[in-house]
C-alpha cells in the first residue's frame, strides 16, 4: 500500500530532484549537441544550445511554472551522487478535467536501456494519479521511439490516437502516436501493490 | 493549378480579423453555453468585449505562426465565427485547425463546412502544409460531420478526457493528408 510515508521522489536508483542552475546546464547543453537524444525528446526541428541558452530556457520555464501553475518540471537524478540523469515532466494539465501530459527522457546513451526511465515513469505516475488526483494522462511519442513505446505499453497506457505522417525526419514520414492511461487502469495495476511495473516482473 | 479567388467559398468567405467587430460578436455568442461547451474544455468564462479584444491584439501579435480570419456571408457580409490555422511544427509541416461559427441560426447549413474547405486549401496550397489535424469532442456530433464531410479522417480518440454534468467524454483526433485533400479536391482547381 502506498501512504504517506512512501518517499514520491525516490526509487531505487534514481531521485526526482529540482534544478540545479549551476551545474545542470553544462550536462543538458551537451544532451542537446546528441541527435540520438533529441530526436527521442523533441517534435520539432532540433537545435544544439550553449549551457548559457539551456539556463535561459530553465528561467523561463521556472517563470511559467509561477504564472500558470499547470506544470511539474523534474529532474532525474542519480542516488549515489545527485548526477543529473535526465528529466520528468507533467505539463498542460488541465485541472478542471482531470488530465496532464508526461514527457521524460534520459539524457546520456548509457545512461539509456538501464531502466532508469521505468524507475521515474513509475514515480511521475504516481504523481500525477496520487499527489495531484489526475483522471488520466497521455503521452505522445513518434512511432521510431521503440524503447519509450514499450515501457509505455508495460505501465499499461492504450494506444489511442495516431496522428498519420505527422514528424517528418531523416527523409522520412513517420506516425505520431498518443498513449492514455487511465487512473482507474493505474491503480488496478500497480497502486495497490506500490510497486513499479518493472518490480512486478513485467 | 490556378484559383480565382483563394478567400472566396461558396457560402462564405475568409476576411482579416477587425478586432472591435470581432470582439463585440464574441461577447455575445460566449453567452449561449452550448456554444462555449462545443468550443473548449475549459469553463466558460463570460469576457467583456474590452477583455476579449485586449486578448485578441495581444495575441495576434505574440503568435505569428496562427492564421486567423474572419468568417463572413457572401449574400451581407455578415460576420459569423472565425477560423484558425495554427502550424505547431514547421519542420514537419502540420498545422492545427479550430474554427467557431458563433450565430446560431447558421449552425448545421453547410456555412462552417464551406468555411473549413477553404481554410483546407489555404493550409495546402498557400502553406504547403504535409497535413492539418484538429480534435472534436465526443458530443459535437455536428462537427464531426462536417469535418467528414471537409474530408478529414478519424485517427483515434482519447477517452475520457472531458468531464461535464457528471460523465466523462472522449477527445476524437481527426487528420488530413497532403495527398488525401489533393486527390480529392485539389483537381477541381486545375484547368482542364
Amino acid at each position: 500500500m502506498l501512504d504517506i510515508q512512501t518517499p514520491l521522489f525516490e526509487a531505487q536508483d534514481i531521485r526526482l530532484g529540482p534544478i540545479d542552475h549551476d551545474k545542470d546546464p553544462e550536462v543538458e547543453s551537451k544532451w542537446t549537441h546528441d541527435y540520438e537524444f533529441m530526436r527521442l525528446m523533441e517534435l520539432k526541428p532540433v537545435r544544439p544550445l550553449a549551457p548559457a541558452m539551456v539556463k535561459k530556457g530553465y528561467e523561463s520555464l521556472e517563470k511559467e511554472i509561477e504564472a500558470d501553475k499547470n506544470l511539474f518540471y523534474f529532474t532525474i537524478r542519480a542516488r549515489e551522487d545527485d548526477r543529473l540523469l535526465g528529466k520528468a515532466v507533467l505539463e498542460w494539465i488541465d485541472w478542471t478535467n482531470g488530465n496532464g501530459f508526461l514527457r521524460l527522457g534520459i539524457g546520456s546513451g548509457p545512461d539509456r536501456g538501464r531502466g532508469l526511465g521505468a524507475q521515474a515513469l513509475g514515480l511521475l505516475l504516481r504523481f500525477a494519479f496520487a499527489e495531484l488526483n489526475l483522471f488520466r494522462v497521455t503521452i505522445v511519442v513518434p512511432e521510431y521511439c521503440q524503447a519509450a513505446i514499450a515501457l509505455v505499453r508495460k505501465f499499461g497506457f492504450v494506444e489511442e490516437v495516431r496522428r498519420r505522417k505527422a514528424i517528418l525526419r531523416d527523409g522520412s514520414a513517420w506516425d505520431l502516436l498518443a498513449f492514455g492511461l487511465l487512473r482507474s487502469e493505474w491503480e488496478d495495476a500497480f497502486a495497490l501493490s506500490g510497486t513499479t511495473a518493472q518490480s512486478k516482473g513485467g | 493549378m490556378t484559383v480565382e479567388d483563394l478567400f472566396r467559398g461558396k457560402l462564405v468567405c475568409l476576411a482579416g480579423i477587425e478586432p472591435e467587430e470581432i470582439s463585440k460578436s464574441f461577447a455575445q455568442w460566449n453567452r449561449d453555453s452550448e456554444f462555449m461547451r462545443l468550443l473548449d474544455t475549459d469553463p466558460p468564462r463570460l469576457y467583456s468585449s474590452k477583455a476579449i479584444k485586449n486578448w485578441l491584439e495581444k495575441e495576434l501579435e505574440k503568435t505569428p505562426d496562427m492564421y486567423w480570419f474572419a468568417i463572413r456571408t457572401l449574400e451581407d457580409d455578415r460576420l459569423l465565427g472565425d477560423v484558425t490555422l495554427s502550424v505547431i511544427n514547421w519542420g514537419s509541416r502540420e498545422a492545427f485547425v479550430g474554427i467557431a461559427i458563433g450565430a446560431r441560426e447558421f449552425w448545421g447549413k453547410g456555412y462552417g463546412t464551406d468555411a473549413m474547405q477553404l481554410l483546407l486549401r489555404y493550409g495546402f496550397i498557400e502553406l504547403n502544409l504535409q497535413r492539418i489535424s484538429l480534435n472534436v469532442f465526443e458530443f459535437n456530433q455536428r462537427a464531426l460531420r462536417s469535418y467528414e464531410k471537409a474530408g478529414f479522417r478519424l485517427e483515434g480518440r482519447q477517452r475520457q478526457m472531458i468531464q461535464r454534468d457528471g460523465c466523462r467524454w472522449d477527445i476524437i483526433y481527426m487528420g488530413i493528408l497532403r495527398e488525401e485533400w489533393m486527390e480529392n479536391y485539389g483537381n477541381r482547381n486545375s484547368d482542364q
